[in-house]
């Protein structure tokens, strides 16, 4: 894993942690059927944080940001996000969705639709907003994005980067307040990493709050305020990157550390 | 020593070639040739071989169908004119018989001033189909067309008043105003059963009184036609068009439902779906001709036609039901979650992002299923029904054309032919046109 993704100044005086509170976990636990995932999980993150959580394959780190979008059910606990009690309700769930946005690791773009559709589908059909303003505000975030002039070609037409921006493109025209990165850059070639990072960049530099699961531990380095180190279902470690990276205290943190990052 | 070779190790490219046109001997029809046909001698023997074979067939099949005899009366005199001209009978076709009846081989007993009506129904199916088959050449106003052609089609075919199939009409507007009104004050479950329920009662208590009032003041209406009239290649057209345009949706929800979480739909869905798929058609149909009169209340007249369309449909929906279902499987599972996340309901979700791709990848097996209900449509001549192949035996009880089978079976077998080979066609292009992937 590179450290070198970055190659430019974050400007970080947008970045500002507010004292308003975004999502509260508190104990929370999974199972896959007698398979203990997530163990006693308690977070809170306030608004305008940029958290980073790594650690190894099956660790329990995508699980953990899948529930807050209701993409999984939890057993134990109760979260929290944006004042709404993350239930089984129905109702709760489409309020959440669509106030989190979430970018995978395999993109999920919708095939069938043109760049531009993909972007204006969810506003129109969810947020009830007139075609007109929705595609104004899709070519505003393509723009953002730097593929506006992709907006009618379908997404198997573009390449891996430009189809995980376009992804970031489709959550931000929902207008969300938080969004969830599912290692985004996990699919790419090295060259397109750069492209997804630097957009992910801009977004972090704008005061969005943002939880990744990523590998890209440059981008922790740089962007994140917190980093979460994540082993068998718990939270093994958080700190602040510079002390993360420097001087983890957990074995299991050290190890992970020096097998990511190779010398 | 090194441990490599010095010519080897250093390299650089100062030109770029240019694109060069291939050698004659690949393109053009001796490329061609060379490549697909004679490109091993087993495959320059098989070639032969199959050459030799073709010229064999067509030898024999184009004296037959172009050395005939068109004016006769029946097999005898066919037979003489063929011993007349050839001096044998042995390789020529009769077709006198198809010119006698091929207009009773469309229409059955239809009655014959009447045929301008099934022929302006097939004309408007044609203009009813075009704005969902072509939707992007076709203005979508033409909707209303196919919209209408469901209440339109049977007063065409059957005739009598017409008020009737504005009663049916009449219904579903009423379902959907008692709908429309009552799910902004009762919330939409019962709106929806206000919604079933209002029609139904429509249809069964009230509809038959106000069509007679309605009629008594505005007698409009077209000279009615007996089912049993009904036949030919016509009946099979009705029966197809009906069963292959029901089917597809019911079969959507069927498998839908097949994959709901909710316990008992499923089960419904799953014993449907496996019933039918166990049972011969035969037997459904046979279910429909003599068993259901049993269970029905006693003078209670419910169509022979009608109850056929009812069994093929459902066989067919069973059948759809699982085509579509390998398209649901077929769709990976980010779909989904790209749909969830961004917070589209289920029907949304289905209908905008899921149905679309999973139709899409289905095409080849709807169409196949569309082309097997058209074809088995035959097998109604099994419980009496006039459809063509029952019509050519009705025509073999005729002194005249006793012992005559082939021309018979051979010009049924061109009209399902131009009508599955259009199906098989449309379904290709339309492969090519919603290819979006990769392209």
């Amino acid at each position: 894993m590179s450290e070198l993704s970055i190659d430019r100044e974050v400007d970080r005086s947008q970045m500002q942690v507010s004292n308003e509170i975004a999502i509260t976990i508190d104990k929370m636990n999974k199972w896959y059927g007698t398979f203990h995932v997530l163990r006693d999980i308690d977070l809170t993150v306030y608004r305008g944080e940029r958290i980073v959580i790594a650690g190894p394959s099956g660790s329990g780190k995508s699980t953990l940001i899948r529930r807050i979008n209701a993409l999984e059910e939890h057993q134990k606990g109760k979260i929290t996000v944006d004042g709404t009690v993350l239930s089984s309700d129905l109702k709760n769930i489409d309020k959440i969705r669509s106030e989190v946005g979430m970018c995978f690791q395999h993109f999920n773009l919708f095939p069938h639709l043109t760049i531009l559709e993909n972007c204006t589908l969810a506003p129109i059909w969810v947020r009830k907003i007139p075609k007109k303003e929705a595609v104004e505000t899709a070519m505003h975030f393509l723009e953002k994005v730097k593929i506006p002039d992709q907006a009618n070609k379908y997404p198997g037409q573009l390449s891996g980067g430009q189809q995980q921006r376009v992804a970031i493109a489709r959550s931000l025209c929902m207008r969300p307040r938080i969004m969830l990165f599912d290692e985004p850059t996990s699919a790419l070639d090295p060259e397109m990493i750069k492209e997804v990072l630097d957009t992910m960049v801009e977004l972090a530099e704008e005061g969005m709050t943002m939880l990744c699961v990523t590998h890209e531990m440059g981008f922790a380095r740089q962007v994140a305020n917190r980093v979460i180190f994540m082993d068998q279902g718990q939270i093994v470690e958080q700190n602040e990157p510079e002390e993360f990276f420097n001087n983890p205290q957990n074995e299991r943190t050290k190890l992970f550390l020096s097998q990511i990052l190779g010398h | 020593m090194s441990d490599t070779n010095a010519q080897s190790v250093r390299y650089v490219r100062d030109t770029i070639l240019p694109q060069q046109p291939p050698p004659a001997s690949a393109v053009g029809f001796i490329g061609w040739a060379r490549a697909n046909l004679f490109s091993s001698w087993f495959n320059s023997v098989l070639t032969v071989i199959s050459l030799a074979f073709i010229f064999y067939v067509l030898s024999g099949v184009i004296p037959w169908v172009f050395q005939s005899v068109w004016n006769a009366n029946s097999l005898s005199e066919c037979r003489e004119v063929m011993v007349a001209t050839w001096g044998d009978t042995h390789g020529h076709a009769c077709w006198g018989v198809i010119k006698e009846r091929w207009l009773q081989l469309l229409f059955g007993f239809y009655p014959p001033e009447l045929y301008w009506r099934p022929i302006v129904a097939l004309g408007l199916l044609l203009v009813a189909l075009a704005p969902v088959l072509y939707a992007e050449k076709v203005p979508s106003k033409l909707l209303i067309v196919t919209a209408l052609y469901p209440f339109v089609m049977p007063w065409l075919l059957w005739g009598g008043t017409i008020w009737a199939p504005l009663m049916v009409m009449a219904g579903f507007g009423l379902g959907y105003m008692a709908y429309t009104i009552l799910s902004t004050k009762i919330g939409s479950l019962g709106a929806i059963i206000a919604g079933v329920l209002v029609p139904i009662v429509w249809w069964l208590f009230l509809s038959g009184a106000v069509a007679s009032a309605l009629a008594s003041v505005l007698p409009l209406a077209l000279q009615s036609v007996e089912s049993r009239q009904f036949g030919g290649f016509m009946l099979s057209t009705l029966i197809g068009v009906v069963a292959i345009g029901c089917s597809l949706p019911i079969g959507i929800f069927l498998a839908l439902g097949r994959r709901s979480d909710l316990l008992i739909l499923r089960a419904l869905c799953v014993g449907f779906i496996e019933f039918i798929r166990g049972v011969p058609l035969i037997t459904l149909l046979f279910v429909a001709s003599t068993l259901l009169n049993i269970f029905m209340p006693p003078g209670t007249n419910f169509d022979i036609i009608l109850r056929v369309i009812i069994m093929v449909t459902l066989f067919a929906a069973a059948y759809m039901a699982e085509v579509i279902r390998g398209g649901l499987a077929a769709l990976p599972k980010g779909q989904y979650e790209g749909a969830d996340s961004l917070g589209l309901n289920y029907w949304q979700s289905q209908r905008l992002i899921i149905m679309p791709q999973a139709l899409k990848i289905s095409i080849p097996g709807i169409v196949s299923t569309f082309i097997g209900v058209f074809k088995d449509t035959t097998l109604v001549s099994i419980i009496g029904l006039l459809d063509p192949l029952g019509l050519s035996n009705a025509i073999r009880a005729d002194a005249a054309w006793n012992g005559i089978y082939w021309e018979l079976f051979a010009y049924i077998a061109v009209l399902f032919f131009i009508v599955c080979f259009g199906m098989s066609r449309y379904s290709m292009s339309l492969e090519k046109r919603l290819r979006t992937d990769h392209r």
